[in-house]
């Protein structure tokens, strides 16, 4: 079973002029699947993994995640499926700024409050250390490199140990090597760990680590959207 | 909660010059209604004491509310008698068969908890010493019943007021007369009744109020010589009532109205005016200091917009991570409570420290001899009421941000910011 599925999903905005974000999109994510949405620039990608990732809704089609059907939550509902079963990276950072390396990473552990606090502090601790920041882990985010901070943005997504991570442009603002860097955590916790990653990325050499491409265009899915029946 | 509380703090301590403002705003406005409070309540405590403790609770006087009903219209209730050019059966001023309306009044002491009454007949007379003359006025009292209704007693400072009893030509003056005729306690006076009566009086007791005026002009005897002196007999003019609990004087002062006829007058009564003003002060009052505290509140919901507007992309991604709209609303409340909370506990220590420097000003009131303290309230009430309606006011003001912000889409802001 797939672990996240979407059958024929429509994402259309409704004002003075409508306009059609993501039409009739199939999509079936496999468990440690790394798989990469690609396309050009305004053509639904990011918007695409919103609605895979429950932070929009789609206009009309069905989103199973690990095979509930997501399509009538509502808000309350789909916060708490992100929080208990997705982690998000974004093309920046996007931690919080009072807050250090260690405590951002605990914010959605402290948010699920299913660990203690000193285990929270231990989780978060581990995780950190996985990712080469054992030595950076009190700093504030202003007192990090651009990937550390992209490092830190990934441990804060493993907090709650989702099975599935989504990653809108993950290494768009990180010098060459950094991307390796983050490309190569991202491989790992698809094939060692068994987490299916989603990234959507305009990066080839990124794109080529994936076990899979999506290409989009236009709001609709050409190729690689796996088998949907 | 606690993440809550942790993110809030973080904003706040993030904008630390903002933040202060916001509190010295609350802390202004709450100091300052304390300090008002206090005095205002102070004095108006002050002054209702003085008109319960100095006054009697009700004054029994010797006149009708109300015209008596002519013959005619009692043989005629129904008829339509017209009466006109009346004029009223000419008869001495006084209330007569006082002794029967006082069993009256003293009957009553148990229904009303407890009560006092003494008869009182007060005349004018003039004082003669050494070749000068100063007109008094002369009240005639029961010592032992006028005791119990007024502070005459505590106000006497050489003598007593059971030395009118001791001897039944004694006098009591006021100390500033005594000074104004160079007069001692033990010395004789003249005093001439309007009648024309004259009698030689021992002073026996010296009272000082501190109101000059007073001072200068009244004087006790006992009632007895009093009416002789003023050739009524067996006549008091009037009733004073003091009771154990002072805030049911205008329902007794009814019932003794209905009772005994007698024209009854409260000391809510009697001071109406007084009273009514006192009212509209303190509407003024917290009408002006409420609009303080309201203007500090704008203070909050500027501080809370702005942080809200600044935040916006952390409520993205809190709301990304999992967080509820409900999660996020209650972070930009509990930033309001906290300025509303830390700046009351300041305005309180401020209002405080304003209360007690107020309270040790000394005036003198005008009439008065003696200077007395600014009168202050301390009550805990009042203190409460300035501390709720701030950090009322503040949850108020953060509140609609606060919904702003849990209205964020965090797919508008990542879709703007990326």
């Amino acid at each position: 079973m797939s672990i996240l599925r979407a059958e024929h999903i429509t994402r259309r905005l409704t004002g003075e002029i409508d306009v059609t974000l993501v039409e009739d999109a199939s999509v079936s994510i496999e468990q440690g699947e790394f798989v990469v949405i690609r396309g050009p620039s305004g053509s639904g990608k990011s918007s695409l993994l919103y609605l895979l990732g429950l932070l929009d809704q789609p206009t009309s089609g069905r989103l199973l995640l690990e095979g509930e059907d997501t399509s009538l939550f509502n808000e309350d509902q789909r916060a708490d499926r992100r929080l208990r079963k997705l982690g998000f990276v974004f093309q920046f950072h996007f931690l919080l700024v009072e807050f250090s390396a260690l405590e951002n990473v605990m914010m959605p552990m402290r948010r699920l409050g299913a660990l203690s606090a000193s285990d929270q502090r231990k989780r978060a601790a581990d995780i950190l250390s996985r990712l080469d920041l054992a030595d950076h882990m009190h700093k504030r985010p202003s007192q990090l490199s651009g990937g550390q901070r992209q490092r830190v943005a990934i441990a804060r997504a493993l907090a709650n140990d989702p099975r599935i991570i989504l990653a809108d442009e993950p290494t768009g603002a990180l010098d060459t090597k950094s991307s390796e860097n983050v490309r190569d955590i991202l491989r790992r916790l698809a094939s060692e760990e068994g987490r299916s990653i989603i990234a959507v990325t305009h990066d080839l050499h990124f794109a080529e680590a994936a076990d899979r491409q999506i290409e989009i265009v236009d709001g609709r899915i050409v190729s690689g959207g796996g088998a949907i029946n | 909660m606690r993440l809550a509380l942790d993110i809030a703090l973080s904003h706040l301590g993030g904008r630390r010059r903002q933040t202060l403002v916001s509190l010295l705003g609350v802390m202004l406005g709450v100091g300052f209604f304390l300090a008002v409070s206090a005095l205002m309540r102070g004095s108006e405590a002050d002054i209702i004491k003085r008109l319960v403790d100095s006054a009697p609770h009700i004054t029994i006087r010797d006149e009708f509310r109300m015209v008596a009903a002519q013959p005619a219209e009692l043989a005629y209730p129904s008829g339509a008698v017209a009466i006109s050019s009346l004029k009223p059966r000419n008869e001495p001023r006084g209330i007569r068969q006082y002794r029967r309306h006082l069993a009256s009044i003293d009957a009553l002491a148990d229904d009303v908890g407890g009560l006092q009454a003494a008869p009182i007949l007060i005349g004018q007379a003039i004082f003669s010493f050494a070749g000068r003359n100063e007109a008094v006025t002369l009240s005639g009292v029961v010592p032992s019943r006028m005791m119990n209704v007024s502070a005459v007693e505590e106000d006497i400072i050489d003598g007593s007021l059971a030395d009118l009893d001791a001897d039944s030509n004694g006098i009591i003056i006021g100390l500033a007369l005594a000074k104004k005729l160079s007069l001692e306690r033990g010395e004789n006076v003249t005093v001439v009744s309007p009648t024309g009566n004259i009698r030689a009086m021992k002073i026996v007791a010296l009272f000082s109020t501190g109101n000059v005026s007073y001072d200068e002009s009244q004087t006790f005897a006992n009632l007895t010589r009093v009416q002789a002196l003023l050739n009524r007999p067996n006549t008091a003019n009037s009733i004073i009532v003091k009771l154990n609990d002072a805030s049911q004087a205008r329902d007794v002062a009814a019932d003794v109205e209905r009772t005994i006829g007698y024209k009854s007058v409260s000391w809510q009564e009697a001071s109406k005016d007084l009273l009514d003003t006192l009212i509209v002060r303190n509407v003024i009052m917290y009408t002006v200091v409420g609009a303080i505290l309201l203007v500090a509140c704008f203070g909050i919901y500027n501080i809370i917009s702005t942080v809200v507007l600044e935040k916006t992309r952390d409520i993205a991604i809190l709301k990304s991570m999992g967080f509820h709209a409900d999660d996020i609303r209650q972070i930009f409340v509990i930033e309001g409570a906290i300025i509303g909370v830390a700046g009351s506990l300041l305005g309180i220590a401020m209002g405080a420290a304003m209360t007690y420097a107020l309270g040790q000003v000394e005036i003198q009131p005008p009439g008065s001899t003696e200077a007395i303290n600014l009168p202050v309230y301390w009550g805990v009430d009042q203190f409460l009421l300035a501390a709720s309606f701030a950090i009322g006011s503040a949850v108020m003001a953060a509140w609609l941000p606060a919904r702003k912000g849990s209205r964020v889409e965090p797919v508008d802001i990542l879709r703007g910011a990326v």
